[in-house]
């Protein structure tokens, strides 16, 4: 189970394959990619910056994940998360899921996801034309959140 | 009682700084957050409705406890993912 912070970038097809690593009790494995847009909130967005909580960030998508690990029955769960600098069209985010059948992945991959968006302390602040801006929470996530 | 309080993003903007060492009476969160209120602006920022708030690198309530040395941050809502 691993939660990495980085400000490099990821392969996300590489990170997928990974997920199996030669486990042949691997059934099924489910993952999110989440991208930079270039457009959000009527705004053309030309780059974006990650602030984190050093310290809190690790702490809290471990957190994340043990509480997955004890809804499903998981082989193998993997975050990563950007920081800093990132261009329209770069992953930001992964999370991959391992298990033996599909249910339990596809489940815990979405219950990580809507953690990860409410409780793990990441912000974005987006370069636009009309110049920088927060990125501001979303009820909806909170909404998304709420179901597990 | 000494608490080191540490601020982010749209907060650390602000109010122009990551963090402080503060002393004085806290029970819990929200006294730190009333003695900080008290200054007036720039840190009635921390009025607003949605603040996050943690102790010791964990969400938590205003209402949570706090302790000789405690980390306390407080934050806008997460946008990660």
């Amino acid at each position: 189970m691993a939660v990495r912070v980085q400000e490099g970038a990821f392969d996300p097809g590489q990170a997928v394959n990974a997920m199996q690593a030669a486990n042949v009790g691997v059934g099924a494995v489910v993952s999110f990619v989440g991208y930079v847009r270039d457009f959000n909130d009527g705004r053309e967005v030309a780059g974006m910056f990650l602030e984190h909580y050093p310290g809190m960030t690790e702490k809290a998508l471990a957190k994340i994940v043990a509480e997955a690990e004890q809804r499903w029955p998981l082989l193998k769960v993997e975050v990563l998360h950007r920081i800093g600098t990132l261009a329209p069209g770069e992953p930001i985010v992964f999370v991959g899921v391992a298990s033996a059948h599909r249910q339990a992945a596809f489940a815990a991959c979405d219950f990580i996801m809507d953690y990860l968006k409410t409780r793990a302390p990441f912000w974005k602040k987006e370069t636009t034309g009309e110049g920088p801006r927060w990125v501001e929470g979303r009820q909806s996530d909170q909404d998304a959140a709420q179901r597990w | 009682m000494n608490v080191q309080v540490v601020y982010f993003a749209r907060y650390r903007e602000r109010l122009g700084l990551d963090g402080e060492a503060l002393t004085g009476e806290f029970a819990c969160v929200d006294d730190v957050r009333q003695a900080l209120l008290a200054r007036g602006e720039p840190y009635a920022v921390l009025a607003e409705q949605n603040l996050m708030c943690a102790r010791n690198q964990d969400l938590c309530r205003l209402a949570e406890p706090l302790e000789e040395g405690d980390e306390v941050a407080f934050f806008p809502p997460v946008t990660g993912g």
